[in-house]
């Protein structure tokens, strides 16, 4: 079987504009979205307890909510988590009168309190507490993952191929992440470390896609002297999009998987990936190659790296020489 | 072309044995089993307990599967297994009344726990089943925060005190000790006396470096701490802290807890299993208070039953009861440090040193209680119990020794429970996590459903699309799947759901490089290259980009691992871990498998790669 037999190279590049246009709008909507509507940072980033509790029949919010508004918590979110009978209630950082901040136990007991006054059989699933101090260094720790991941990425693919290759693999896969955190703003999703995880694990994934057409584009540099950018641009992407999708499809399958039946927990990390997943087989291959295109990337850049190459010897010492894909 | 020499197949068949060895105890589940722990820290586990409990099971007529003297950390605990849930319930109400004469007051905490089923032969090179992590199972999660500079403060204290004590012996004036930001300021009248000042106590307070300072009237030293006393006073409180949080935690009859340092100033409490947070928090908080009092001269020991006399107390001291005053002389959160030693007789000791509001009060009592009896109690949970009564030979203040002790061993005992009446320094709850049993077990079951149905779905769509080809690309992917299991049984790394969710991204990612292969092959074909080569250059070509993808993910990986925290770390450490058995797997041991189904054939007309 298969999926994808084409014939004759489709003139991506000529369409260039439109799609980037396209990924453009997308990204200025997203960034738009970011800064308006902010994301919905989980506790573990915030600070403050997160509390699930279980009843026997279907839950009543309203009253969970009015019951609860007489412990004077200040903005106390409840809402159905999974299933109707699930409840997860989520408190902000609250103080003592004296100024500390109050403890985790304190405020879980106070609620469950409350809550059983109301209806005896609720039950305590989880509690999730997070200190001030350890929400600031869980979301410094992120930034810095981040970080450490587009600066790793961009020395790799200048190290593989040339800068112009790595500025415009990066770009396109940040414009990915970006479009990942527009969703979670503009749909109000729990942005948790967990999402993160994912959106970090989807970066370093769908780089490898630019990887895999610069390499075709490389190839063909050295292969037909004759065709102009554009054109060398064009077999690349037409000959690698069969496998560019079947390979981010069957990724995709698994996460599919995580998404029907991987529960709550893994829904949103699910969410972000599959996001990731879709936007990755697009920037990688009409936003990348465009952007590599626009840089002015020519046969020389690759060509003479390889000549250089040779004279230093290096041929047989480097795995990935002359590597063809 | 296609064969590969007989070294790679014993590579491959010896990674797939180990493989198999260290991924086989993660399917052998839990046995019901009961645990016995000593109820308080004065209490220790010996083999004539062991004897007791024996007898008590075999007089019931309860089959025991196993019997099993653990001796873990300090104290020890006694794991027993049992065939079924009922007669561990029986052995557990059998074995609470054959060692615990006084139920309202137990001597020992008989515990229902869970013990991993695997055989003997598999734990004895150390297959072990991989330790599930608290959302899976259930329990709480604590990260507890040292309050380092109270304990930096408490250290100076107790300089400063020494200090003062040193120049009033020397009779070297001063005017004023002033502690302020960790420094230790001295003033002087005249820079002689200074000097004098600053000989004796570089010699003689080597935790700190003193500097001297002219000022417009006479001058001034200033201690502060080297770093190295700084690092070993925040180690001291934390390996402290840690002792004292393990003992509460042993009562809390906890199956596995762990209890780790993180970083320099954390410590992690986890406690599978235990639903009550409000009470766990309650005693890992608590602080067990020890008193020093004086005990009665005329008559310091009653029998357990009789009542003491007016105006007394009396605390259990082992078969019989201590007699003491009301009176507190001082309590735990004076002593800075107690420590097994000798005496100059060479007898074992402890010695203590308390700090100077500590040292005058011990100064004005002893000097009135000369050849009187003293003892030090210690309070948990509201019961008193003495550790030790001694009488008083001299006069002494903030450092003294106790004898008396039998051993070296029980020295050590009680300078251990002297040190644990109180915290190093204080500590906060920062992170917390519970959860429920049903949510983890839930949680486990949801996210192998998905890993299964993900896989399955892979696996159906790989042969549909690849045929034979598809078929060696599912193999590896099971293969995949099972070093990755074994390396993390093997590393005993904790199962966590995120851990579950990369291991079902690291299995859709692995099949990217088969489909790498599979495809750069169909391409080699449809360029009328012959089988053989097709394969071969097919598995050469797409090398190269499947390194380039595992190097990028891998940097994520790593970024994570070094940056993330907790659940995130879980997740990181399978997730580079299954780049790496996917290297193995995808690239190495599929080409094995197509070596030897169409290696051998010499003239091989097609393959069946869809």
């Amino acid at each position: 079987m298969e999926f994808f037999r084409i014939k004759k190279d489709i003139p991506f590049m000529r369409n260039a504009l439109v799609l980037n246009a396209i990924s453009f709008i997308t990204f200025i909507a997203a960034v738009f979205f970011l800064f308006h509507k902010g994301l919905n940072l989980s506790i573990e980033f915030t600070g403050g307890t997160v509390i699930e509790v279980q009843y026997e029949q279907t839950a009543e919010l309203e009253n969970i909510r009015n019951s609860l508004a007489g412990l004077g918590y200040g903005e106390v979110n409840v809402q159905n988590f999974g299933s109707s009978r699930d409840v997860m209630i989520r408190l902000p950082l609250i103080k003592n009168p004296d100024g500390s901040i109050m403890s985790s136990a304190d405020q879980s007991s106070s609620v469950m309190g409350k809550l059983k006054e109301a209806q005896s059989q609720v039950k305590l699933q989880r509690v999730e507490y997070v200190g001030p101090q350890v929400g600031e260094e869980l979301l410094y720790g992120g930034i810095k993952a981040l970080l450490f991941v587009v600066v790793g990425i961009v020395i790799y693919l200048s190290i593989r191929f040339e800068w112009k290759f790595a500025l415009a693999g990066i770009i396109a896969n940040l414009h990915d992440v970006v479009i990942i955190l527009g969703f979670f703003a503009f749909f109000q999703w729990e942005f948790s470390l967990s999402v993160l995880a994912a959106v970090l694990a989807v970066l370093g994934y769908s780089v490898n896609e630019s990887v895999v057409i610069f390499d075709r584009i490389r190839e063909n540099f050295r292969r037909f002297r004759k065709l102009n950018t554009p054109d060398i641009i064009d077999s690349a992407i037409t000959s690698t999009i069969s496998r560019t999708i079947i390979t981010h499809g069957s990724t995709q399958m698994m996460v599919l998987a995580m998404l029907l039946f991987g529960g709550a927990t893994l829904h949103y990390f699910a969410v972000a990936l599959t996001i990731g997943i879709l936007f990755g087989i697009y920037s990688s291959v009409f936003v990348a190659a465009a952007i590599a295109m626009w840089l002015g990337v020519q046969r020389e850049d690759l060509i003479k790296q390889d000549s250089k190459a040779n004279k230093d010897q290096a041929k047989t010492e480097d795995p990935n020489f002359g590597a063809q894909v | 072309m296609n064969r590969y020499p007989l070294w790679k197949y014993i590579v491959i068949v010896v990674a797939l044995i180990i493989a198999i060895v260290y991924s086989v105890p993660n399917l052998f589940g839990e046995v019901p089993a009961i645990q016995i722990a000593p109820a308080r820290s004065t209490l220790k586990l010996d083999p004539k307990l062991l004897e007791k409990v024996d007898s008590a099971l075999k007089s019931a007529d309860l089959l025991k599967s196993q019997l099993g003297y653990e001796d873990s950390s300090s104290e020890g605990v006694i794991r027993i297994r049992f065939n079924d849930t009922d007669s561990q319930l029986k052995a557990k109400d059998i074995i609470e009344k054959a060692i615990n004469p006084d139920i309202s007051n137990p001597d020992y905490i008989v515990a229902l726990s869970l013990l991993s089923n695997t055989p003997k032969s598999l734990t004895s090179i150390n297959a072990l089943p991989m330790p599930l992590g608290l959302d899976l199972r259930g329990g709480v999660y604590f990260l507890l925060k040292v309050d380092m500079q109270g304990a930096i403060d408490k250290k100076l204290n107790a300089l400063a005190s020494d200090a003062r004590g040193r120049l009033r012996d020397k009779t070297i004036r001063y005017q004023s000790i002033e502690k302020t930001n960790g420094k230790m300021t001295i003033k002087f009248a005249n820079a002689e006396d200074a000097q004098k000042a600053k000989d004796l106590l570089i010699e003689s307070i080597p935790d700190m470096s003193f500097q001297l300072e002219k000022l417009v009237e006479g001058s001034q030293l200033v201690g502060t701490f080297k770093p190295a006393a700084i690092k070993a006073t925040q180690e001291n409180a934390l390996k402290q802290n840690i002792i004292t949080l393990n003992k509460r935690v042993n009562e809390l009859a906890v199956k596995e807890p762990v209890i780790q340092k993180q970083g320099i100033d954390r410590i992690v409490v986890q406690l599978p299993g235990v639903q009550d947070t409000a009470r766990a928090k309650d005693i890992i908080g608590r602080t067990a208070t020890l008193e020093a009092r004086l005990a009665d001269p005329v008559q310091p020991y009653i029998g357990l039953q009789d009542n003491p006399p007016l105006g007394m107390d009396a605390f259990k001291f082992g078969d019989r009861q201590g007699v003491f005053k009301k009176s507190i002389i001082i309590t735990g959160d004076r002593i800075i440090d107690a420590s097994a030693g000798f005496d100059q007789n060479q007898r074992p000791s402890v010695n203590l040193t308390l700090d100077a509001a500590g040292g005058r009060a011990m100064q004005e009592m002893t000097r009135e209680n000369l050849q009187k009896p003293m003892g030090m109690i210690l309070f948990e949970k509201g019961k008193g119990e003495v550790l030790t009564i001694a009488t008083i030979q001299g006069e002494f203040s903030s450092k003294f020794q106790i004898t008396g002790q039998p051993t070296t061993q029980s020295a050590n005992d009680l300078a251990l429970l002297l040190r644990a009446g109180s915290l190093a320094a204080p500590m906060e709850i920062i992170e917390e996590r519970t959860i429920g049993p049903s949510l983890g077990a839930e949680n486990i079951e949801k996210g192998f459903k998905s890993l299964i149905y993900g896989f399955t779905a892979i696996a159906i769509f790989m042969i549909v699309y690849y045929m034979m080809f598809g078929l060696f690309s599912v193999l590896a992917l099971a293969v995949n799947l099972l070093l990755l299991i074994s390396v993390l049984s093997m590393l005993q790394a904790t199962l966590s759901l995120p851990g579950i969710a990369a291991m079902a991204l690291a299995l859709g990612m692995a099949i990217d490089s088969n489909v790498l292969i599979n495809e750069r092959i169909r391409e080699e074909l449809r360029q009328g290259v012959g089988p053989q080569l097709a394969i071969s250059t097919g598995f050469e070509k797409a090398w190269a980009t499947i390194f380039d993808s595992n190097v990028t993910t891998l940097i994520a990986g790593l970024a994570l691992l070094a940056f993330g925290s907790g659940p995130i770390k879980g997740f990181a450490i399978v997730h580079c871990l299954g780049i790496l058995t996917s290297m193995f797997s995808a690239v190495f041991f599929s080409r094995g498998l197509v070596n030897l189904w169409y290696g051998a054939k010499k003239k091989l007309q097609s393959v069946s790669i869809g």
